[in-house]
């Protein structure tokens, strides 16, 4: 039985936030600082309650649960058909990759087959909005890492400025731009308009010009090499056993992807890499996205050149009110969401509704790892680890 | 190691080891065990299946079956996974902590707890993660209603 | 004509150039706005009047309308006088700076010394802002500029004494007349390697990203000055730019020749202003590519990297000056 022992979790509540305490510059009283939950780089409504000691962190407490809005009991209230466009409120930044998840588990379950057509248009708008996902990432990270008012944003508004372009793909695909409700059981609602696959093809070219423009920004400058090199390093132990996936943990030297592992929705008939960097800091995750983004511009191209005819889907259309009754049992479906693997754990009983979904939030497990990594830096590096694990709080708290 | 984990390897071992048959087909095993033999199991699915990666740990309502603890661990390499499952019967609520052998289900178990109000013994800060540190009762409890009367503003 | 008292002169003199750089300053803000927006592909401020002309006129407006909120626990006194404090030495050192030959309020034989030390004096009412704030956030805001600022006024004074040095005078106008033949910036290899550093070191003092470690917006959330508003926050950022400003200033004066430049010798407060406005342009465009750094970062740039070399390009100076013909 392993006897690792865990970094001290603070066991006193959270110290409210008019507390006055004596300071002893001798740098051995500690101080407890609240961050969060209104802060410009939280990401999110996030709360980390820090010990410092100086300028070190020596405890984080984390106080999650700003954004609850109980997805799981939520669903069970809700239809098959209901819940698909409720199910990309979790994860809003990728919102195309949860909804997979959903619709995925109960296809499963009920042994539904989805179209080719149907299947490669669910990988197209996956790695699209894993380049869109990516975008917001690089341009959010750095912000917080230069200030609002910094060089950071400067990255920021080049970044939000390339993110826009996929949402306007989107936008004429599907009439949304950042909450979808694309997929549904049985396929997907709309298909390709006229014209969108050229336009698409001229939005990877223009991305891909410019990314090694962010590249050169980036590596080329001293003090971004100085804030994410050996900071935040995750080791592969720890990434284990806390459970975090994707970026993350590719970036600690696991060559884990579920698009290869355990291939789902045609995936495996694209030829791509899983990139991987055997740093563990924040610095490897960010090489880690870097070259991901190329690979969802090459998995992008090739579904738009080998998009196949057929219908969109298995099931009547988007007016259709036909209830879909999934017979009993149950699943655990995941994706590979920008952030890591999305699951969701269904069990069905026969009705139109499911009797009980779990959501793995890809972000909620990765959070997890922030209190085993950050004692031990400073404060400016918790803002520069937390922008690396790229949380969503929609996922975090579902 | 001799030879690379597979699923069927694992699938012996389990048999050999806990005299369990495990359920499910292919890479995906499912596990289901007596309550007292859920930690245990939990280091063995670690040290000797090489289930290194937790995924997730949840609990199912069953109504009047009692709750189910569900966790789900996988081996990257392999790669497979095994989902142990566990009942608490009814009117029962504990259940041992995975706390020691993963570090993941620190906050999975503290979701749990403060969901479905079951107690891990051995988890070292127990106590609710998403809701307010003073909510009444436990929402995804099949006994809780769906409109509740608490106010969910303060 | 009337004969005015000299001290009635310099205190006309005084008024007009302090409302100047008051004027000066706020459309230094609409300047950095624009540069920065044109870096970032968009406009920047450009309805508030013709192109956004008017706009630090109602930012300043606004400004002035806005709630003075205390926090209750904030120590009232040191609160309140915080901003003035700081906004006092910020706008001194344009007392000691001439803007063409004879015209200036009081050209100085020590000027530079006496800019870099009142400059440097911004610190306590940094200091006293953060204290009085009751804020942990502005606490830990304004210890780090004390590190920051003690550190890197030492680079800052050495890289400053090179000119000195080889103008063999402190007097501002002094080192502008001995930059008639070359500028300073142009002196092979100490002069470049002077105004490098002396940029590197001002930044830091300045507090501008990539050293805004102290007002991290994305941890700290403005730091020292988070629970200021209204006229004293005003207070707090005029005070900042005219620093910025005036350092600008220097750094023309000190490398670039300040007021000389073709054209007939009326021109030369204009060529300074352009000289100043390059340099403030360098700074914006420097501030807006890179990210900040942490603190341990910023020091250990200046007491490992900047200090040595600035004392060995003083040494260095020194030596130029007693050999050269």
């Amino acid at each position: 039985m392993p006897t690792d022992s865990l970094p001290h979790q603070p066991t006193e509540p959270a110290a409210p936030a008019r507390a006055v305490r004596e300071l002893d510059y001798a740098g051995t009283e500690r101080l407890t600082m609240n961050m969060g939950p209104q802060h410009p780089s939280a990401h999110g409504v996030f709360r980390a309650v820090l010990t410092l000691e100086g300028e070190t962190v020596v405890g984080v407490d984390a106080v999650l649960g700003y954004l609850h809005r109980c997805h799981e009991k939520l669903s069970e209230t809700l239809t098959y058909v209901q819940y698909p466009s409720i199910a990309s409120k979790t994860d809003y930044v990728a919102a195309m990759t949860s909804e997979l998840a959903y619709v995925m588990a109960a296809e499963r379950i009920g042994a539904i087959e989805i179209p080719k057509r149907a299947q490669y248009l669910r990988v197209l708008v996956a790695e699209l909005q894993r380049i869109a996902s990516h975008c917001l990432w690089l341009g959010t990270w750095c912000m917080d890492m230069g200030g609002a008012l910094g060089g950071g944003a400067t990255i920021f508004l080049y970044c939000i400025r390339e993110r826009e372009l996929i949402l306007d793909l989107f936008e004429s695909l599907v009439g949304a731009r950042l909450l979808y409700g694309f997929h549904q059981i049985g396929g997907v609602r709309y298909d390709v308009p006229e014209g969108w696959a050229a336009e698409c093809r001229r939005t990877m070219d223009i991305i891909e010009s410019r990314l090694a423009e962010y590249e050169a920004m980036l590596e080329n400058n001293d003090f971004f090499l100085m804030r994410t090199q050996g900071v935040g390093v995750i080791s592969r132990e720890v990434a284990e056993t806390v459970g975090i996936s994707g970026p993350l943990l590719r970036g600690s030297g696991i060559a884990y992807d579920l698009r290869r592992a355990y291939p789902y929705s045609s995936y495996e008939d694209f030829t791509f890499t899983v990139p991987t960097h055997d740093g563990c800091d924040c610095f490897a995750r960010y090489r880690v996205r870097m070259a991901e983004f190329r690979e969802s511009i090459k998995i992008v191209r090739q579904v738009v050149a080998g998009l196949p005819e057929g219908p969109i889907s298995s099931r009547p259309g988007v007016k259709s009110v036909v209830q879909v009754r999934i017979p009993k049992g149950e699943t655990y479906a995941r994706v590979e969401g920008p952030r890591g693997e999305v699951g969701c754990y269904l069990i069905a009983d026969g009705t139109p509704k499911p009797y009980r979904m779990k959501w793995r939030g890809a972000s909620f497990s990765n959070l997890a790892v922030l209190p085993h990594i950050i004692p031990g830096h400073k404060v400016a590096d918790v803002v520069a680890i937390m922008g690396s694990v790229d949380p969503v709080f929609g996922e975090v708290d579902r | 190691m001799s030879s690379p984990m597979t699923d069927t390897g694992a699938r012996a071992l389990v048999q050999q080891h806990f005299g369990l048959a495990a359920e499910g087909t292919g890479q995906a095993l499912v596990v289901t065990l007596p309550v007292d033999q859920w930690t245990a199991f939990g280091g063995f699915a670690r040290e000797t299946l090489g289930c290194g990666f937790f995924s997730f740990l949840t609990v199912i309502d069953w109504k009047d079956a009692g709750l189910e603890v569900l966790a789900y661990v996988e081996n990257l390499d392999a790669p497979f996974t095994v989902m142990m499952r566990t009942r608490l019967g009814p009117g029962s609520s504990t259940c041992p902590s995975l706390v020691s052998v993963y570090r993941g289900a620190n906050w999975m178990e503290r979701e749990a707890y403060d969901m479905f109000g079951v107690v891990f013994d051995g988890h070292p800060d127990l106590r609710r993660i998403l809701l307010p540190d003073d909510w009444q009762g436990h929402p995804l409890l099949k006994s809780y209603a769906v409109d509740t009367p608490y106010p969910p503003y303060r | 004509m009337m004969a005015l008292p000299p001290i009635a002169v310099a205190a006309i003199a005084g008024f007009i150039l302090l409302n100047g750089i008051v004027g000066v300053v706020t459309y230094v803000t609409l300047l950095e706005r624009k540069f920065a927006a044109r870096m970032q592909s968009r406009i920047g401020p450009y309805r508030v009047g013709p192109h956004g002309l008017l706009q630090p006129i109602a930012d300043a407006v606004k400004l002035m309308l806005k709630e003075d909120l205390i926090p209750r626990a904030a120590d009232r006194t040191v609160f309140n006088l915080a901003p003035v404090v700081f906004l006092i030495p910020c706008l001194l050192i344009f007392a000691s700076m001439p803007f063409a030959p004879g015209l200036g309020v009081a050209d100085l034989n020590i000027g530079v010394l006496f800019f870099l030390a009142v400059s440097s004096m911004e610190i306590v009412g940094l200091f006293m802002a953060g204290w009085g704030s009751n804020n942990k956030y502005a606490l830990i805001s304004a210890m780090r500029a004390v590190n920051q600022i003690i550190s890197y006024d030492l680079p800052f004074l050495f890289a400053a004494m090179v000119p000195v040095l080889l103008a063999g005078s402190m007097k501002m106008s002094d080192i502008a007349a001995a930059q008639h033949g070359l500028w300073f910036v142009f002196y092979p290899v100490i002069g470049q390697l002077a105004f490098l550093a002396f940029v590197v070191a001002s930044v830091a003092a300045e507090n501008r990203v990539p050293f805004d470690i102290l007002e991290a917006e994305s941890e700290l959330v403005a730091g020292f000055r988070v629970e200021y508003s209204g006229m004293k926050f005003a207070l707090i950022q005029l005070g900042e730019y005219a620093h910025v400003l005036g350092t600008s200033f220097l750094t023309a004066l000190l490398f670039l020749g300040a007021w000389s430049g073709p054209g007939p010798a009326w021109l030369g407060p204009v060529w300074f202003l352009l000289k100043a406005m390059a340099i403030f342009l360098l700074l914006t465009w420097v501030r807006w590519s890179f990210v900040r750094i942490r603190v341990d970062q910023i020091l250990a740039i200046s007491w490992k990297m900047l200090l040595p070399l600035t004392l060995l390009l003083v040494v260095a100076t020194a030596v130029v000056v007693v050999w050269r013909p």
